[in-house]
């Protein structure tokens, strides 16, 4: 694996207006074996805003978001150039374990998944394992994440009771309920609604709205009305290239480049 | 509307050759539905003629005592089988206890340490030609390793036999259970900063734990019937046994000894340790179904 650090001046990153980079994509490449699936991204993301991922199928946005946890360090043949920085470390420096990692960057997935354990057990499940054992502390952090995850009223009288019981969406707000109780810095969803119903859909986007003052997230959707309600910062992507980056507002209505424009426009994807 | 329907007969159109086609498949979907419950039937008759048959012929001897006395000697009537439903038990436990370990470790390696390594697939190679392996074979290997070694039979080496017999089928039914188990979930335990160890002990192998037990109770149900691998490893014993070292009774060698003899009452002993071990089977099964399927909360 290469994790030299790209060398940062060189590079034209986009302009990041607003808020303090969190994480820099620095010439960015990854290969599932001989097969390119993201090309020299460069990309900085800024702090507690959302930025959204767009772009077809394929187009290597749940890539780049899985490189963030360094999830894709699970998958054989998985190999990358190019360097993430995390408020100026090396996600890949040898001194940062990646279990570390994974509990600063937090990750919501498609298919919610809780485990087959009670609500309270999965929320503390990120606690058990970095050892904590202090029940007040454990009980702290289930309400404090339930209630950050606007779950804590439907579920306060039925902590012990299975998480498989709960509903579609609820069990969605779990899921970031339990990456939360880890109080990451960053949260990752990857597309975290497109399992659910247009209500429970409306919760969670409100939930990100919420989140987003103390997290920063980093929202994959298919869905473009979905970006653009949720997300401040937007990234077009198109088979491995990062084709466009900015502002939602503008990407959305005066974007730069052709191919963004004809995909927002429905002509592709 | 220009066209109103006003007769059944013009909406589904009843004399269209259409209507035709459709009215014979749905002919054709029903006879072969018949047959499939029909031959349901048929494959389930063989299994319920053998249970009547043993439990009509088992019944009549079978009462308490059975359990707590000991084989009648050639000729005699009366006494039970105690000595050898123990042994069985002892032996199947041992077993069981051997074998279930470290078949379960081996699936954890070979489904989530290194599933395409080279001793993975060794592995698997080997559990599967193993299952193959006549249970005599298992016999004949426990008597040269232990039989042989520490110079008696046993039923350390009855339990080493059957441990041999049901390593396979644990190992592999316990990795069919672990890949059953969907890979959001490891997800979800990376994703929390979980190594690898804790996935595996806390999220996966709960997950698994009910497939895993299914396989180990069809080993089990397998090794308690088996005759061949004990007659060369635990013989057989007319008194209880005092110590895991000495020559073992059990009730498949029981059934196989007295079914042979030229007497009526052992010939229905045997029939009636025949429904024990049935039973045993049977009621082991079923309280390790209701014990690992209510684990899940």
């Amino acid at each position: 694996m290469t994790t030299d650090a790209a060398p940062t001046e060189a590079v034209t990153a986009p302009p990041a207006p607003g808020a303090p980079d969190i994480i820099r994509v620095r010439d960015f490449n990854f290969f599932y074996g001989a097969n390119q699936v993201l090309k020299g991204i460069n990309l900085d993301i800024p702090e507690k805003r959302v930025t959204g991922f767009i772009g077809p199928s394929g187009c290597g946005k749940s890539t780049l978001l899985r490189s963030f946890n360094r999830m894709n360090d699970l998958i054989d043949g998985a190999r990358h150039t190019g360097d993430i920085r995390l408020a100026g470390r090396s996600i890949y420096s040898a001194d940062l374990e990646v279990i570390a990692l994974r509990r600063l960057v937090g990750m919501v997935f498609q298919k919610s998944n809780p485990f087959a354990k009670t609500i309270y057990e999965n929320v503390v499940y990120g606690l058990r394992i970095a050892g904590v054992r202090d029940r007040d502390t454990l009980d702290e952090a289930v309400e404090r994440s339930l209630r950050g995850a606007a779950l804590w009223n439907e579920v306060k009288d039925r902590l012990n009771d299975s998480a498989l019981g709960l509903s579609g969406g609820q069990m969605q707000r779990l899921c970031i309920a339990r990456a939360i109780a880890n109080r990451p810095k960053i949260l990752l969803m990857d597309e975290p609604c497109s399992a659910l119903d247009p209500i429970a859909t409306m919760r969670i986007e409100e939930l990100i709205g919420e989140l987003k003052s103390e997290y920063t997230i980093v929202l994959v959707t298919h869905n473009m009305q979905q970006a653009t309600r949720c997300s401040d910062f937007t990234a077009f992507f198109y088979l491995g290239d990062l084709v466009e980056f900015g502002k939602t507002n503008v990407l959305f209505t005066n974007p730069t480049e052709k191919r963004t424009e004809d995909y927002i426009t429905g002509r592709f994807g | 509307m220009d066209n109103p329907v006003t007769h059944a007969a013009d909406f589904f159109g009843d004399n269209s050759p259409d209507a035709t086609k459709a009215i014979s498949r749905s002919l054709g979907n029903r006879l072969l539905t018949g047959l499939c419950i029909g031959l349901s039937f048929l494959a389930m008759v063989p299994l319920v003629s053998i249970l009547c048959l043993v439990v009509k012929n088992g019944l009549p001897l079978l009462d308490w005592s059975v359990f707590t006395e000991l084989p009648p000697a050639a000729g005699m009537t009366g006494g039970g089988f105690g000595n050898a439903a123990v042994g069985t038990l002892t032996m199947v436990g041992l077993g069981l206890a051997l074998a279930a370990p470290p078949a379960v470790l081996a699936a954890i390696y070979i489904c989530e340490y290194d599933p395409r390594g080279r001793l993975a697939g060794t592995v698997r190679f080997v559990a599967k030609l193993l299952t193959g392996i006549p249970s005599i074979i298992c016999g004949v290997f426990a008597f040269a390793a232990v039989v042989v070694v520490t110079g008696k039979f046993s039923a350390v080496a009855g339990g080493v036999a059957l441990a041999v017999l049901m390593l396979p089928t644990i190992l592999l039914t316990a990795e069919q259970a672990l890949l059953g188990v969907q890979n959001t979930y490891r997800e979800a335990s990376y994703g929390l900063g979980a190594t690898r160890f804790q996935t595996v002990f806390r999220v996966v192998l709960p997950g698994a734990l009910p497939a895993i037990m299914t396989g180990v109770m069809l080993a089990v149900a397998r090794a308690a019937g088996e005759t061949a691998p004990l007659v060369f490893t635990a013989l057989f014993s007319q008194f209880w046994a005092s110590s895991l070292m000495e020559p073992t009774a059990s009730l498949s060698v029981l059934i196989y000894n007295f079914s042979t003899m030229p007497f009526e009452h052992q010939v229905k002993m045997a029939w009636t340790a025949s429904l024990v071990l049935v039973l045993l089977v049977t009621l082991t099964n079923v309280t390790a179904q209701l014990v690992f399927s209510r684990r899940s909360p």
